[in-house]
């Protein structure tokens, strides 16, 4: 019973997040909303225990990738007023996009197709059991080829990130190894005849 | 006792309200990535929503995987976005028609 009340509690902020999200003029108020329906959804997951994921979720998208998103917003100086103005003229089209989208899904959630009784809860696990542990034990060994490309994406990423936003300024001093290494003694000594050399 | 109706329901709403996101913030670059932040949550919902009911871990390891994309997507999207600012001092998606697509 406590588990459903609570439910329902995550749930109602979710969705409240998530409109708050979608409607919110300020770019950033969206993006601190989005902070609050990913923490929720971290709850609603722990109560249905999956609990590392959860944890991931809060590690990941709370601690990562909303703070790159907020720091985004709050160096790009955008005017707010601007981006709005198209806002009552298409709004009605996402509306109708969206209860279309709710409509179909609850009916194909209602339709009983899964071969599972959507309608039963799920046994419990025993007090034994260790999501992490479980995740760990086939995410190492099942699924160890996709894990090692899931890195491989990451490390692209970076490169890619890095290279996109790098810019060379105009008048930097920069090493140039090539030259370094060709330089002549030519190049940088040059003997000059002293006007003292003459006199005795 | 929470049933998988609960959370397939939770999501739908969750999806439908991320897809009408797009729709409403279809001028701004990076509302339009935060909608898609919520489009991938939604989809985790799903995933975890199975794994539990179905009890097979690797609906769990698939979110895993969306995770660690969706991190990439999003970095690669803000970089993209910052160096559009950096070019055009502006991110209204219809300024962006270079490409006349």
């Amino acid at each position: 019973m406590l588990v459903e009340v609570l439910f329902y509690v995550f749930a109602t902020i979710l969705i409240a997040a998530a409109l708050a999200v979608i409607i919110s003029k300020n770019p950033v108020h969206a993006a601190l909303f989005l902070v609050l329906s990913f923490v929720t959804s971290a709850a609603i997951w722990l109560l249905i225990e999956a609990e590392f994921l959860a944890i991931v979720l809060v590690l990941v998208y709370v601690g990562a990738v909303m703070v790159l998103f907020l720091f985004v917003v709050m160096m790009l100086d955008i005017k707010v007023e601007e981006h709005r103005r198209g806002f009552t003229r298409y709004a009605w089209l996402g509306w109708i996009t969206a209860v279309a989208v709710i409509v179909e899904i609850v009916g194909v959630v209602t339709a009983r197709r899964f071969g599972v009784d959507i309608t039963r809860g799920a046994a419990p696990w025993p007090a034994s059991y260790s999501n992490t542990q479980a995740l760990g034990s086939v995410l190492y060994t099942h699924y160890a080829y996709p894990f090692e490309l899931a890195a491989v994406v990451l490390l692209v990423a970076i490169v890619a990130a890095i290279a996109l936003t790098t810019r060379t300024r105009r008048g930097l001093k920069r090493q140039d190894i090539n030259r370094q290494v060709n330089v002549q003694s030519t190049d940088r000594v040059r003997l000059v005849k002293s006007m003292d050399a003459k006199s005795p | 006792m929470i049933t998988l109706a609960h959370l397939l329901v939770l999501s739908g709403i969750l999806f439908a309200l991320a897809v009408a996101g797009v729709f409403i913030n279809r001028k701004n670059i990076i509302l339009l990535l935060m909608c898609v932040e919520l489009l991938l949550l939604a989809a985790n919902f799903n995933f975890i929503a199975f794994a539990r009911y179905l009890g097979d871990i690797g609906g769990q390891v698939f979110v895993f995987f969306v995770l660690t994309v969706a991190a990439a997507e999003s970095a690669i999207g803000l970089a993209i976005l910052v160096v559009l600012f950096r070019e055009r001092r502006t991110i209204n998606v219809e300024d962006l028609d270079t490409l006349k697509g």
